[in-house]
């Protein structure tokens, strides 16, 4: 955290009251930036985007809330991290995901993800998706079955498969979809589209987020504007969000240099996917990334890296998620490698000379 | 456990002699060597018997209709019929029905899946010039996912009759198979694939694939001497 | 510390129980952990896993116990070894005569109990210290004990993972199936959840004797 001046007298008219930045203020902060996203995501997929995101971020909390009491410390929930969890967790999720399955995911995310290593600034990993690594590894199905954006009647009735019974399999969709008659819908993301049919989509689409996709993760603009906030109030490090994004388009233009035939525009792979909401609000959470500016820089480059490489090689068509993972693992040995020299002390091949 | 670290009073501290030693180790080994081949000698049949049961039970269900078999391995293109001791170098199956009429021949093939090596079965009906049923011997699919391969109704509908038509040279597949996704099959050679199991179902059909390219023309050709075959 | 240490004492229950709970060999001990964990994945293979583990323990203990004043001290963890290997052996060619089926599902663990340490642990801290009765009993309250713990990870994942309990169906056809217990990191979850109850029940206890000792 930078957030003390450069200048190492400050000079202010009164009154001198001095408000630090807190960890709570930081939270709140970082709340408010993602709203406007969680406002384009309801607009675009209506009532079952609500729920997800109001059921999440409850569940996150009550979760964060019984744990603490029953391991007898005070209650933490209201350094709103729980609530960050809970929304990232509602906007990676597919927008007509169960609800009962996002509990689940919204429990092992707060519970294994965080809890269990002792709660806020002690865990290795992003608790939301950890969540959503979860919901991955269980409910492959329900976790690659999208719908149609901007839906007509989105406002006033659920995706069929929001509420679908506990521990059964999601209601079917098709019905629903014939009915909102979205032609031509195949229910595959842009990333999908490049990976198993090569087709590319516009990119002002991506921009803005007409695309189907997890309700967070398909207006591009929105998460920039909600990660200049940040910065610009500097309760973010730029360093992680601008080499992330820098690495992973430079990578792709290299290969899209190589052969524009096979491998998509290094623009498509800034603006699919979870790329923007991975860069921006996910791999710049302060407990799983490293304390030194030099270590930022590497870490956000092992993530722009590996999602480039988990995308155009792996077997999946997505890979923010777990590069970020990776990313965090990696991140302790990332901050103990980066470490500064300590004031005085000399280089060690000079010591031993 | 206080029992590791007690040593045992009865045990002297001296080193007993190496001779002693051996002796034990030895006679240890005999006994286990022993009792070993004795319970080979026992098991011996019943696990053979129990892979020719498996082994007919999946040529059985690849040919409907069939009740006795035959066994066939192939040296230089030519059929060589093999005893049911010699089953474990078969290469394919010839299964017939009650009045001895052959009803096709069951194939293996192997290709890499998502989690390693996917081995199946198939039954091929020269007379149809389809496959006409299919059986998985072996995956470790993921369970839920890749999987379907053994258990979706509509992936193994598939293979009631998949056409492997020979072209008018008689050495090639007039219409190699094909994998396609997932509610696109238009054609009696494709194979409809399986959503979110694509690497499994594309395996699949690529293990069919070359099975097909290699044994159908060879099968189509010996199709009378197999007939014959039976008893 | 039990208090059958010594050898000429009494067979008590505890020669029997302190497998099934207080010595549990995986929840307790952590021994074996790899089978454990590996062939968990129904309740049906978690059984076969554990009674094949149970023969070979019975059967190594029955051996060791009758042998322990003829093996010297120097070979005796060669010794203990063929004489498990036997019965592995023995085990392996017994399953696949049974059961083709059974045989393919537990592939390679078979083989794999030679090294289970909760077997040759027993060898070396229990059968070859005591008389054949003392082994045999203990033998069997450690194999139970193992038996019990792979089929409680087992059912776990099977419910979760297939919505079945030795193959049957327990939520009907509509089941939405929680594939990661089913693949290896569901044996992990799973085990962990084990660990966290048993020590939870423990520490409850040891706090209620040092309440009631007080």
């Amino acid at each position: 955290m930078s957030a003390s001046s450069d200048k190492p007298v400050q000079l202010h008219t009164s009154p001198h009251l001095h408000q630090p930045l807190t960890v709570e203020k930081i939270m709140r902060h970082v709340v408010y930036a993602m709203l406007p996203m969680c406002a384009w995501s309801v607009y675009q997929f209506g009532l079952s985007v609500l729920m997800l995101l109001i059921v999440c971020t409850a569940v996150c909390i009550g979760t964060e809330h019984l744990i603490c009491r029953w391991s007898g410390k005070p209650s933490t929930v209201n350094d709103w991290s729980a609530a960050i969890t809970g929304i990232l967790l509602a906007l990676i999720l597919p927008p007509g995901f169960p609800i009962w399955m996002a509990v689940v995911s919204a429990v092992f995310g707060v519970a294994v993800g965080k809890m269990f290593w002792g709660g806020l600034g002690f865990n290795v990993m992003n608790p939301a998706l950890v969540g959503r690594a979860f919901a991955q590894a269980a409910f492959t199905v329900p976790m690659t079955t999208w719908v149609p954006s901007m839906a007509p009647g989105r406002f006033t009735q659920f995706i069929p498969s929001t509420w679908t019974p506990p521990l059964m399999v999601p209601r079917p969709i098709a019905e629903w979809l014939d009915q909102i008659a979205v032609d031509g819908f195949t229910g595959a993301t842009p990333l999908a589209l490049m990976k198993y049919n090569q087709e590319s989509t516009e990119t002002l689409a991506l921009l803005t987020g007409t695309i189907t996709g997890s309700a967070g993760e398909t207006s591009a603009l929105l998460i920039l504007l909600g990660g200049l906030y940040l910065i610009v109030r500097k309760m973010m490090d730029w360093r992680i969000t601008v080499s992330i994004l820098g690495s992973a388009f430079i990578l792709s233009g290299i290969f899209y240099w190589v052969d524009p035939t096979i491998y998509p525009s290094p623009f498509f792979t800034l603006f699919t996917g979870g790329l923007m909401l991975g860069a921006v609000f996910m791999a710049t959470d302060m407990v799983g990334s490293p304390e030194t500016a030099k270590g930022a820089w590497v870490y956000g480059i092992l993530i722009g890296v590996l999602t480039v490489i988990i995308r155009l090689f792996g077997g999946l068509n997505e890979g923010v998620m777990y590069a970020i993972l990776l990313g965090n693992a990696a991140s302790p040995l990332i901050s103990k490698m980066t470490q500064p020299r300590k004031y005085g002390a000399l280089k060690k091949r000079e010591a031993k000379a | 456990m206080s029992e590791m670290s007690t040593p045992s009073a009865a045990t002297p501290p001296a080193m007993p002699s190496p001779l002693r030693l051996i002796t034990t180790l030895g006679l240890i080994a005999m006994l286990s060597g022993f009792t070993i081949v004795l319970i080979y000698q026992v098991t011996l049949e019943p696990i053979a018997r129990n892979h020719r049961e498996a082994l007919e039970r999946a040529v059985f269900e690849v040919l409907p209709g069939a009740v006795s078999r035959a066994n066939f391995t192939v040296i230089d293109q030519e059929l060589i019929r093999l005893s049911d001791e010699e089953l474990a170098a078969a290469d394919l199956f010839a299964g017939f029905d009650e009045d001895g009429n052959l009803i096709g021949v069951a194939l293996e093939a192997a290709s890499r899946g998502y989690a390693g090596e996917i081995r199946v079965l198939f039954g091929y009906a020269p007379d149809r010039e389809k496959i006409i049923g299919f059986t998985v011997l072996q995956s470790s699919e993921t369970p839920g996912l890749g999987d379907k391969i053994e258990t979706d109704p509509r992936f193994l509908a598939n293979f009631e009759a998949l056409d492997v038509r020979l072209d008018e040279t008689g050495e090639a597949l007039a219409n190699p198979i094909q994998p396609v996704p997932e509610g696109a099959k238009t054609q009696p050679w494709e194979i409809d694939g399986i959503t979110g199991a694509t690497v499994s179902a594309v395996a699949v059909a690529r293990a069919l694939r070359e099975s097909t390219e290699t044994w159908v023309p060879l099968i189509f050709a010996h199709q009378d001497e197999l007939a014959e075959e039976s008893e | 510390m039990s208090a059958t240490s010594s050898k000429d004492k009494p067979m008590t229950a505890t020669t029997f129980t302190e497998g099934l709970w207080k010595e549990n060999p995986v929840f307790v001990m952590l021994l074996g952990l790899c089978p454990a964990l590996a062939v968990s994945n129904t309740a049906v293979n978690a059984l076969a896993m554990g009674v094949a583990s149970t023969f070979v323990l019975l059967g190594s203990s029955l051996l060791i116990s009758l042998l322990r004043n003829l093996i010297p001290k120097q070979v005796r963890i060669a010794s203990y070894i063929i004489i498990i290997a036997t019965f592995v052996t023995a085990v392996d060619y017994i399953i696949h005569a049974l059961s083709l089926e059974l045989y393919n599902a537990l592939g390679a663990f078979i083989q794999l109990i030679v090294v289970n340490c909760a077997i040759l642990g027993r060898a070396e801290a229990y059968a070859s210290k005591h008389k054949v009765g003392h082994a045999l009993v203990n033998g069997f309250g450690m194999g139970l004990g193992f038996t019990l713990a792979l089929v409680l990870v087992g059912g776990v994942r099977e419910i979760l993972g297939f919505g079945t309990l030795f193959g049957v169906s327990l939520f009907g056809a509509q089941f939405q199936p929680w594939a990661v217990f089913i693949l290896p990191p569901g044996g992990f979850f799973v085990l962990s959840f084990w660990l966290v109850v048993f020590a939870a029940v423990r520490r409850n206890r040891e706090r209620k004797e040092a309440a009631h000792g007080a």
